[in-house]
């Protein structure tokens, strides 16, 4: 028994975490400044196709990881222009882009590589999971990210924004920009996550984000936009699914395919007990 | 606030004209890019539709690619290739090519089977073939549709003898990607090939998922790489198409060994892939095209083994230093065994 514990509780686990808990902060972020953050997915996604491109063009690693976060508020960009200029459903936008991105990094797998579904070798960190800086950016962001949203003019301008955007009117400054700064700081950190998925196996392939965004998004929602929180959740959910696999090597007697919806088993169960529920930001999905 | 009716009107109109331009471009890009190869072609035609893992997984499908690019070659006949995603498209992929008039149509996986029998019971004309087909229940023999299938599990009983000889800790690894009866034969070969030259050895087996996407996972494939290594397992077998690069993630950093599976993928991880279980898809599409082109081509299922090399296992210069001589002596003593029926070898 301590056996297993000790297996689920190793520093693997953070290398697990690291995508869904850079997701879960940059959704934080967003929501939390009002802008439905649906298109998790799509930022995780073109962020991994991104960094595994760059990383191969560059042979840089580090390109690669900024590549990705590029890549992150580039869709992030996209989602405030349709949702906040254009005046598009938060929902719609992010559905739109989650589709986007399952086809777009497809097409553009096809134009760059002449192959539909996965990319030449990317170099990428390995070796020692605190190796890469990525993890460290894991680490720091859920440090720093709770702070600011308190401590600083952009967090305070953010919060307002997806509390009370009328009362950031008053004052003479323009909700949309300060949701457009929100979200591209959180697509920059989702973009991270998907360059993790990719430059940790060395090289993209065809969706393989594989839900992870919406997971995230889940984690979010669970904490009550807490960024701090949300992150913990996710090293849970992570957690989880470590521990079915160790289940799965040691035990016979469960099937296998119950193991596997143990992480999504474990989240609704803690959704459900979790009690305290937070309402979100008052004015989330507003256009 | 702007009534509800104009905010949708003005929304729509522009998302409308947004599609239209996105499309637009996207139509264009693709004209340009697009190689119209099949239009000045003239030949027989083959199309050939790619499972999950997508043409260059450096596995299955890229077995098949090689052997419709020989075919193409020796035989001059015309190649189309469709590379579908997740989902419902498959299946009008085939039908795509079938009704474009090509002669023979292969899907590659066996989560082709049932539209295969659809479609071929439909354009009788057009010759079928499944690589890994696997008949639905209650389903016969069908005159134009080629069943293609391998013996696995013999295969995978050479590399199982491979590690089970190699293994310093007395402990290896299996990681397969959809739980089902295919993959299933992998792992019971393997594990009889461990345990006939290691009846002490330890045998970790997990599987990534029960829907295809577990074969396209690769985050997953290392998490549970990096768990069966560090349970002490020091060579690890997988039999999961993309979630497999996982795999040799892990290997790589943790100067493990692993053993790659349908094509030779030592080039993936030249540090740790000490051979690889090689399933001759390329032979099998390479054989089928021929007899297109010969006009003797016929329905009906076909299976591969040790014996007419469809499956096997890689020894050459790469990896030998990773494959001592002895090892490999024995273990072709080993298939001259299998091949005569004196070890049979279980496939469940």
């Amino acid at each position: 028994m301590s056996e297993v514990i000790a297996a689920v509780f190793s520093l693997q686990v953070l290398r697990m975490a690291v995508p869904y808990a850079l997701a879960a902060l940059g959704g934080a972020i967003t929501e939390r400044s009002g802008v439905i953050d649906l298109a998790l997915e799509a930022k995780l996604l073109f962020g991994a196709f991104t960094a595994a491109a760059v990383a191969h063009a560059t042979g840089s690693p580090l390109a690669g990881v900024l590549g990705g976060i590029a890549a992150g508020m580039l869709v992030a960009a996209v989602q405030c222009l349709a949702s906040l200029r254009l005046g598009a459903d938060h929902v719609i936008v992010g559905v739109a882009l989650n589709l986007l991105a399952l086809g777009g990094t497809r097409f553009l797998l096809q134009l760059f590589y002449g192959e539909g579904a996965n990319s030449p070798p990317a170099p990428g960190y390995g070796d020692a999971v605190l190796a890469s800086p990525i993890v460290w950016l894991a680490i720091v962001a859920s440090i720093v990210v709770p702070i600011a949203l308190v401590k600083t003019k952009w967090g305070l301008r953010l919060r307002a924004a997806g509390d009370r955007p009328d009362a950031l009117v008053a004052v003479g400054v323009s909700p949309v920009r300060a949701r457009l700064y929100a979200a591209l700081v959180g697509g920059a950190l989702a973009g991270a996550g998907g360059a993790q998925l990719s430059l940790a196996v060395g090289g993209f392939s065809a969706d393989m984000s594989g839900g992870r965004g919406y997971i995230a998004l889940a984690m979010v929602i669970l904490a009550g936009w807490r960024p701090a929180w949300a992150a913990l959740a996710c090293v849970g959910v992570a957690l989880a699914e470590r521990l079915s696999i160790e289940l799965q090597l040691r035990t016979a007697a469960v099937p296998a395919e119950l193991l596997h919806i143990l992480p999504y088993v474990l989240t609704l169960a803690v959704l459900v007990v979790g009690g305290a529920r937070r309402p979100p930001p008052r004015a989330l999905g507003s256009r | 606030m702007q009534g509800w009716g104009r905010v949708l009107a003005v929304t729509a109109g522009r998302l409308i004209a947004i599609l239209v331009a996105v499309n637009a471009a996207l139509l264009v890009v693709g004209l340009v890019v697009a190689k119209p190869e099949h239009l000045a072609c003239e030949g027989p035609r083959v199309g050939l539709v790619f499972d999950v893992g997508g043409k260059n997984d450096k596995s299955f499908n890229e077995a098949a690619w090689r052997g419709v690019q020989q075919a193409k070659h020796e035989l001059k006949i015309c190649v189309q290739t469709i590379e579908p995603s997740e989902g419902a498209d498959r299946e009008s992929a085939l039908r795509a090519l079938a009704a474009a008039g090509v002669d023979l149509v292969i899907g590659v996986g066996f989560i082709f089977s049932p539209d295969l029998e659809r479609l071929a019971t439909k354009f009788p004309e057009v010759v079928f073939a499944g690589v890994d087909y696997a008949p639905s229940q209650g389903v016969g023999e069908i005159a134009n549709l080629v069943g293609l299938q391998f013996r696995e599990h013999e295969g995978s009983f050479l590399v199982g003898a491979i590690a089970g000889l190699s293994t310093k800790t007395q402990n290896v690894g299996f990681v397969g990607g959809m739980r089902i009866p295919l993959i299933r034969k992998f792992e019971a070969g393997y594990i009889a090939g461990v345990k006939h030259v290691c009846p002490g050895c330890q045998v970790q087996s997990a599987y990534a998922g029960s829907e295809p996407k577990a074969f396209a996972d690769p985050s997953l494939g290392q998490d549970l790489a990096s768990a069966q290594y560090a349970r002490g397992a020091d060579i690890i077998y997988h039999a999961a198409g993309k979630t497999g690069d996982g795999v040799f993630a892990a290997a790589r950093q943790r100067g493990m060994r692993a053993i790659g599976v349908d094509s030779d993928q030592f080039h993936v991880a030249p540090c740790c892939v000490m051979t690889s279980m090689v399933k001759r898809v390329d032979r099998a599409v390479v054989e089928v095209a021929q007899e297109l082109v010969a006009g003797t081509l016929k329905g009906g299922m076909r299976e591969l083994g040790l014996a007419d090399d469809g499956v096997g296992f890689v020894n050459d210069m790469n990896n030998a230093a990773m494959l001592p001589a002895e090892v490999v002596a024995k273990v072709n003593e080993l298939r001259a065994d299998v091949i005569a029926g004196r070890i049979v070898v279980p496939a469940q």
